[in-house]
């Protein structure tokens, strides 16, 4: 047996020693000179960096309107995957002939890390909107379509024989025994894609992008702003944790309104 | 069974072949998609010769190659070496759990491909840089997957041993350690992905060596065929290295399947 779970008091207290000693240590080293503070500003510089950038302009914008320029290319990719990704998943869950050819073509191509096709992304459609939309479809298409195959593939063999005999039609089939039985899978699926398409964004930025947070990192990184590098770090850490934080409690009401838990 | 096997391999050898008339077809024959867009055949035939011949970006493909499967092995390693331990102490100690967890929590959501700025910052555009991120992208998976194998393990396991009077060491060598290691391995392969991905990615940002650099040229000189071999490249480096993983795994478990049969 493992050592028993602690109390609350104790969780608390070691958790607020490893925090601080964390960013202790992270002072200590800036503070003292060890690392110079250009390359390591203590944990206050970032922050008041931070609350600069949400109203002083970087390379060309506010933090808030880099983010909200990420935002926006981020939604599109992740919704396209999930609008291909999720019916193609399904109709190969369905027809066989389907998934034995696409499945070849995905393995082939799964070995392929995202961000990869940055080349060709931005020779197809350029690098200001089109191309990062396309790194990250890339990063969040393939959780997307796996997981509806999943779903679809692994429903009760019983529901798909009750509703083949009482002649159920492929289309409804699809939309109304597969599609609502794989739902849990799906979510599941989309909530992976929108933390691997979060990523896909920042890897595009920091390559070919002329605006968003990656973009004002790496001309931070040129001039050697690195608080203002840090700041980005944090930023794109804090809506990344708000987009996961969502989509929990969206999987939650869905599976509470579906009676999945009591 | 065998028919099933046998017809999935028919229509998926089948596919593979229409996509080579396909690719054929709208590129050398009909000329619908042009070599600006994405090479024909013999324009890749080309550019691999190239690349292996004279070189292309400084060297040849295969030390490109080499040069990129090293970095990757090497944060990789440290990631494991480092990420394991760590996990499996956190999985065992609750102390140790409760005081690096907020920490934990802190730096995760910031994903690894964040911290490549921040990397060159501090040591460069050379291999250094490159080996710490993908250290902190590999590191991730490794603790947390230690860290649910040990809480899964089976307490009457632990209990019996416990009661048995194990000595600490032969406890972690011969109970937690294997018992844990089917997660373990889990973490290690997401780990080796989100290493060749971070890598490909550091590599683009700035480089002088590796495939990622290959593609960051063929990219500037808009140079199709050259694009597609590196992704090609980056295609068989992350499906070797993921067998090799595969093959590892199957030998280090060997006596978890047996036990299972």
């Amino acid at each position: 047996m493992t050592s028993p779970p602690l109390g609350f008091r104790e969780t608390v207290l070691l958790g607020l020693a490893g925090l601080v000693s964390f960013i202790g240590l992270w002072s200590f080293l800036s503070v003292s000179g060890i690392v110079p503070a250009q390359f390591l500003p203590g944990p206050l510089d970032v922050a008041s960096r931070f609350v600069h950038l949400l109203t002083a302009p970087f390379a060309g914008a506010t933090l808030p309107a880099h983010l909200a320029s990420s935002f926006q290319r981020y939604a599109y990719g992740v919704l396209l995957a999930a609008a291909i990704g999720v019916p193609l998943g399904l109709l190969m869950g369905f027809f066989r002939l389907l998934d034995d050819i696409v499945t070849p073509i995905f393995d082939g191509l799964r070995f392929i890390a995202p961000i990869a096709w940055v080349p060709f992304a931005a020779l197809w459609f350029g690098t200001g909107v089109g191309g990062p939309i396309m790194i990250i479809f890339a990063g969040a298409f393939p959780p997307c379509l796996i997981n509806a195959y999943r779903g679809a593939r692994f429903v009760e063999p019983r529901l798909i024989e009750a509703a083949r005999m009482l002649g159920t039609p492929s289309s409804r089939m699809i939309l109304e025994v597969l599609l609502p039985a794989a739902v849990p899978s799906i979510i599941a699926g989309l909530r992976v894609s929108a933390g691997l398409g979060w990523q896909s964004l920042v890897g595009a930025e920091l390559i070919v992008a002329a605006a968003g947070v990656g973009f004002m990192m790496v001309q931070a990184q040129g001039s050697v702003q690195t608080p203002t590098v840090m700041a980005g770090m944090i930023a794109i850490g804090l809506v990344g944790m708000l987009i996961d934080v969502l989509l929990r409690q969206g999987e939650g009401w869905l599976r509470r309104r579906r009676g999945l838990d009591s | 069974m065998a028919s099933v096997a046998s017809r999935r391999t028919l229509i998926g050898g089948m596919t593979v072949i229409g996509l080579v008339v396909l690719w054929f077809g709208l590129t050398t024959f009909t000329g619908l998609v042009t070599g600006a867009r994405f090479p024909s055949p013999a324009e890749f035939w080309l550019s691999l010769k190239q690349i292996n011949g004279r070189g292309y970006a400084g060297s040849t493909l295969a030390s490109h190659a080499f040069h990129s499967l090293k970095l990757v092995l090497m944060g990789f390693t440290v990631a494991v070496l480092t990420g394991v331990p760590l996990g499996l102490w956190m999985g065992w100690n609750r102390r140790v759990e409760a005081f690096i967890n907020p920490v934990f929590l802190i730096i995760r959501p910031i994903p690894p491909l964040a911290w490549i700025p921040l990397a060159i910052l501090w040591l460069g555009l050379g291999d250094a840089a490159k080996i710490l991120v993908i250290w902190f992208s590999a590191f991730v998976p490794s603790v947390i997957n230690a860290f649910t194998g040990v809480r899964n393990i089976d307490k009457p396991i632990l209990e019996a041993a416990r009661m048995l009077g194990t000595p600490r060491l032969r406890m972690v060598r011969e109970v937690i350690l294997p018992a844990s290691l089917p997660m373990i391995f889990t973490g290690l392969r997401l780990s080796l992905q989100a290493s060749w991905t971070t890598l490909v990615a550091a590599e683009l940002v700035g480089a002088l060596v590796g495939v990622g650099f290959v593609l960051n040229m063929a990219q500037q000189d808009i140079y199709p065929g050259m694009i597609l071999v590196g992704m090609v490249t980056v295609g068989i480096l992350g499906w070797v290295t993921t067998l090799l993983l595969a093959r590892v795994e199957r030998r280090a478990l060997a006596w978890n399947v047996a036990a299972r049969d």
